[in-house]
This record gives structure tokens, sequence and C-alpha cells, in this order.
């Protein structure tokens, strides 16, 4: 328990000086993108990890957010109002999503998430008189809270930073309260839960609404990391990639989604400096994380170095359960 | 009035493309229990490869049916191989599966993209299918209806296959009941690896022939795979029946949708699915709800 707590200490220490050590601009931005994606992975990890239902178009919500906040800004609302009705709209697509979605779980679930991703997608590309369509909406000016410019990299990091311990401390609440236990059961014996008296599709209601949430937050901090949103950012790509930081940093941990975050930003930074085959390592790192070790990089490395290879393969835990989502 | 004539060929022609690609993917579905996400990325495949062949390989210049011919046979090794060495690492577990077609078809995308560059590939349709058929003051290009022709082909073909075969009935029983089928010793793995195999070829073959009218081009595969969801969700997974009238209803909503709703194309496109998600959720002619 203490060293957890001295590694939460340290971590947390470093969050908060990286801006003093941190050599160069560039590198501060990689640590905002890293963090404003980790609340992104960490929403769907309510969903994709806690509550097993692999969202395939959870980068549609990121991305009406963002469109939400760019539209808006650009017909000359204020900040705070933008964001505030970003966030409605948002709040108000997730209720929608999620009651098409969770007619659904398992396959079936993936199958219309990942249909509904596409519709929005679909009219970011072609709904050209309010997305701009591929133009996309830019975003001129970030905003102003109490008077401190968020145009400097290390204000914005910090503007994410508090984000993003919010988000932390927002879901080791949820996962301990009572209604994250009740997912983890519907997650594990839906109809055992059921039976209980619980009323599953409530229960994954309200994640889900969480979930979206964190999202939105996520997809403006985006917007305005970027000042720019194009339909790129709702693409299958975009939703396959948090999908792949919450099950490369291990689905239904705490931190994993972060790791997984930290992953996927860095790699992509780097990787798109020296060759421009992104997504073919993308898929790649997929494929082998899914079928090598589906619990995710740092439990399967330290299970990869205790074992040999050959028993790696005999002993590869099911994370992924027949007929449903991973455990 | 020629206007919409016209429009209906084509939505036809459309829907026509549409069956031979998600017919393959609706017995994956069927028999296998998930939707196969390289679906898009075969019949893009199967597009590269025809055009390839067709413009010309180490010199040698192939016919237009047997480069399609070629292509649909190698892209259905490639996906038995792929459902040999990859999706059989995974046994009883869906979601990994999925999320691994996923991951392949982004492969299958950046290497396309790599072997054949960002422009688009134009495919010149047969020499002895260029033309018109007139009828009055109307004229339909011969090569879209000869799609149409070979669609029917297809689908007769496929429906003899399945109710006519032993085979066919094998996969029959393995669609309703895989454990069952096990125990009256059909071997249901070896059906997995024929029927993905046949529906990669097929995925491909529709890609090639589509290529004269669609052109190939990166995100071909982007474009096509949510078309084989929607027409399986609507028509219901592992009926044939199902992907046929699935994909003649998304060819004529996709088309009129074009035509008249240009902005909102997409989202007309996926409001008969939402439809049936609500009402009916295992499909018109679907035997099981995914």
């Amino acid at each position: 328990m203490s060293a957890r707590i001295v590694t939460l200490v340290v971590g947390a220490v470093l969050l908060i000086t990286l801006p003093f050590w941190m050599p160069g601009v560039y590198y501060l931005n990689v640590a905002s993108q890293i963090l404003f994606y980790a609340v992104f992975a960490i929403g769907l990890n309510i969903l994709a990890g806690y509550g097993g239902l692999v969202s395939l178009g959870h980068a549609a919500l990121f991305g009406i957010a963002a469109y939400a906040t760019g539209y808006l800004l650009q017909h000359g609302f204020g900040h705070p109002a933008a964001i505030l009705i970003a966030l409605v709209v948002a709040m108000a697509s997730t209720a929608l999503y999620a009651v098409l979605s969770l007619r659904a779980s398992g396959i079936g679930y993936i199958m219309i998430t990942l249909a509904l991703g596409e519709i929005v997608w679909g009219l970011a590309y072609r709904w050209i008189s309010v997305t701009g369509g591929d133009n996309g909406i830019s975003v001129h000016v970030r905003p102003e809270p109490f008077g401190i410019a968020l145009t400097s990299a290390s204000a914005f990091y910090y503007t994410c930073l508090i984000v993003f311990a919010l988000s932390t401390a927002m879901i080791a609440i949820f996962v301990r309260s009572p209604l994250g236990a009740a997912l983890k059961g519907t997650r594990d014996q839906p109809r055992r839960m059921n039976a209980l008296g619980y009323h599953v599709w409530a229960i994954r209601f309200w994640a889900s609404m969480l979930s979206g949430l964190l999202t939105a937050i996520a997809g403006i901090l985006f917007v305005y990391y970027n000042q720019f949103i194009s339909p790129q950012t709702l693409a299958l790509t975009a939703s396959a990639e948090v999908v792949l930081m919450v099950i490369a940093g291990g689905a239904s941990t705490l931190f994993g989604p972060v790791v997984g975050a930290a992953l996927v930003v860095i790699v992509k930074s780097v990787v798109s400096g020296y060759l421009t085959r992104w997504n073919f390592l993308l898929g790649a790192i997929f494929v082998a994380i899914v079928i090598l070790m589906p619990e995710g990089l740092v439990p399967g490395t330290v299970r990869l170095w205790k074992l040999g290879w050959r028993k790696t393969i005999a002993r590869r835990p099911k994370i992924f359960k027949a007929g449903g989502p991973p455990v | 009035m020629s206007f919409y004539l016209v429009l209906t060929v084509n939505s036809i022609t459309f829907g026509g493309l549409l069956f031979l690609l998600s017919s393959g993917f609706s017995l994956i579905f069927g028999l296998m229990r998930i939707p196969n996400l390289t679906h898009g990325s075969l019949f893009m495949l199967g597009a590269y490869f025809g055009a390839t062949f067709v413009g010309g390989l180490l010199g040698f210049v192939f016919n237009f049916w047997i480069a399609a011919l070629l292509a649909a046979v190698l892209v259905a090794a490639f996906g038995a191989v792929l459902e040999r060495l990859l999706l059989r690492q995974l046994p009883g577990q869906p979601s990994a599966q999925v999320l691994v077609t996923l991951g392949l078809s982004f492969m299958v995308a950046d290497f396309c993209l790599m072997v054949w560059g960002g422009d688009p590939l134009s495919v010149q349709t047969p020499d002895s299918l260029v033309g018109f058929v007139r009828l009055g003051p109307l004229a339909f290009p011969l090569y879209r209806l000869a799609i149409i022709g070979i669609a029917a082909v297809v689908a007769i073909g496929l429906w003899l296959l399945l109710d006519r075969t032993r085979i066919g009935a094998m996969i029959r029983a393995g669609v309703d009941d895989p454990d069952m089928a096990r125990v009256v010793g059909i071997r249901v793995s070896q059906l997995f690896t024929t029927v993905f195999a046949l529906g990669a070829g097929l995925a491909a073959f529709a890609g090639i022939i589509g290529a004269p009218i669609l052109s190939v081009y990166p995100g071909l595969d982007q474009d096509m795979l949510p078309l084989a969801l929607v027409v399986v969700i609507i028509g219901g997974s592992g009926s044939l029946l199902g992907s046929f009238f699935g994909s003649i209803i998304i060819g004529f909503i996709y088309n009129f949708g074009q035509a008249l709703l240009p902005e909102l194309a997409y989202f007309v496109l996926f409001l008969p699915m939402l439809l049936v998600l609500l009402f009916k959720p295992q499909g018109l002619f679907g035997r099981f709800v995914p």
C-alpha cells in the first residue's frame, strides 16, 4: 500500500514539475496530448474495461464535442457559453448513442457503435454547410480563464493536468462506488445481476453517460489544443486508436489507459517523424497485443519475461470471454 | 422521368455489387459469429490486384475476366491464410477476433497505399461491354446491365450451393447451431476456413468488377465496409436472402440519397438500419440476434 502511495506521489510531483525540466515546447505539447488522450481513454475504459462494452464509435462523441465547440466559437459565442453548450450537445448525443447501442452487447454492440461512428463521420464529412466538410473548422483563440492566457504551452499543459487529475480521481471513486461495482457485475454476469434485481440496462446507460462526459471534455481540450477539427478526427481509425490505448495499457485498470495513451501518442509523434506508415504500425501493434498479451502491455511484458515464448502462447489468459467482452 | 429510371438502373447495379460483397460477409458472420472488419479491405485488395493485372504485370496484360478471377483466387487464398494463422489463435473469443480483423484492415489499407500510391487507378470497361443499350429515348450503359446479370448468376449459384449441396447443408447447419453441428460430425472449423475464403474471394471479385464504375482509390475499403455492415444488419446475418434484399434496399437508398440529398446521404443511408435495429434486431431474414 505504501509503495503505491509513494509511486503516486512521485508521479504527481513529476507531472506538476514537468514544464520546468522538460527540454523544449515540443515535448511539453506531447505531454499535453498524452494527458487529454488519457482522459479520452479513461472515459472509454469505463465502457470497454469495466462495462465490457467495446465501443468502436467513441471518436464520434469526441468529435461531436469538438465540432460543437468549434462551430459555436465560429458563430461568435464566448468561450464559457461555447464549452457549456458543446457539453450539453455531446451529452444529448451520448444519450442517443447509448439508447441505440445498448440494445445489444458483445458483438452486436461493437457493430452498432461502429455504424453510429460512421454515421457521424459521414455527417462531418458531407454536411458541409455546418461542418466545413474536408476543410474542417478552425478555432483561432484559446480561452483565458481568470485572466490566464492558455496560449503558452505550459499554461495549456496545466489545464490538461488539472482535468486529467480530476478525471482520474472521479474514476477512482466511481470504481469503488456501488454503481461501479454494479457495472462490473453486469459485465461478468449480466443475467445474474438481472435476477438479483439490478436494472442492467440503466447501469450501462449511466456508465455510458459518464464515459461520454469524459470523452466530450477530452474532445474540447483537443479542439483547443489543435485549434482545428476535421472529419479525420472522427474516423474509424481514431476510434480504434482509443480502443488500442485502453487495451494496450490494460483494460479495467485505473492507470492502464494512461500508459496506453502515452504509448500511442509517443509512438505516433516519434514514428511519424521518421516514416509515414503509422497506420500499418498501429494495425500491427493492435494485432500483436490482442493475440499475444490481451491483458495489456505492462502485465503482458512481465509474463513474457517470466515464461518462455512457447509457454506464453499456451498460458495466454482468456481476457476476451466467449461471446463477450474483455474481462 | 428518365432521370429516375437511370437512377433506378444505377441503384440495382450498385445493389448487385453490394450483394457480391455482403453475401460473403453475411455467411462469415452467420457461421463464425463475427463481423469480419477486413471485408472492405479484401474488396479493395481485389480491386487493386485486378487493376494491376489489367494494366499489365511484368509486360503481360491480362484479359479483364481472367484478371478478375485471378484476383478473386489470390484474395481467397489470403483470406484462408488469415483465418488459419490469426483468427484460429483466438478460439471462442469473438471480441478479440473482431479487433484482430480491425487491426488487419489498417495494415492492408496502409500496404495498398505503400504499393499503389495515393492516386486513384481507373480500370477500363472491358471492350465487349462498352456501349449502351437503347430503349426508346433512354440509353443504359451495357456494363452496368452486365453487373446486374453477374450478380444474379452469383446469387443463383450461391443459392444452389447452400441449398442443394452437401457442403451447403453443412454450412447451414453450422449457422443454425455450431455446437450441434460438431456433435453430428461436421468439422465446423474447416467450414470456417472454407467460408472465409469464399467470402474473401467474392469480395475481391466484387472489387474488380466494380472498379470500372467506382475506380480504385485509398479509402475504398472504408467506404464499402459500412455498407456491407448495414446490408447485413438490415437483411439479417447468415441469410443469403437477407443480404440479397438488404443489398437492393441499400443500393436504392445510397443512389437516391446521393442524388437527392447529397449533404445528408450518409445519414439517410443509416436510418433504415436504425429502424431495423429498433424493431427487428435479428434483421429482416436473420436467424439470430448478434
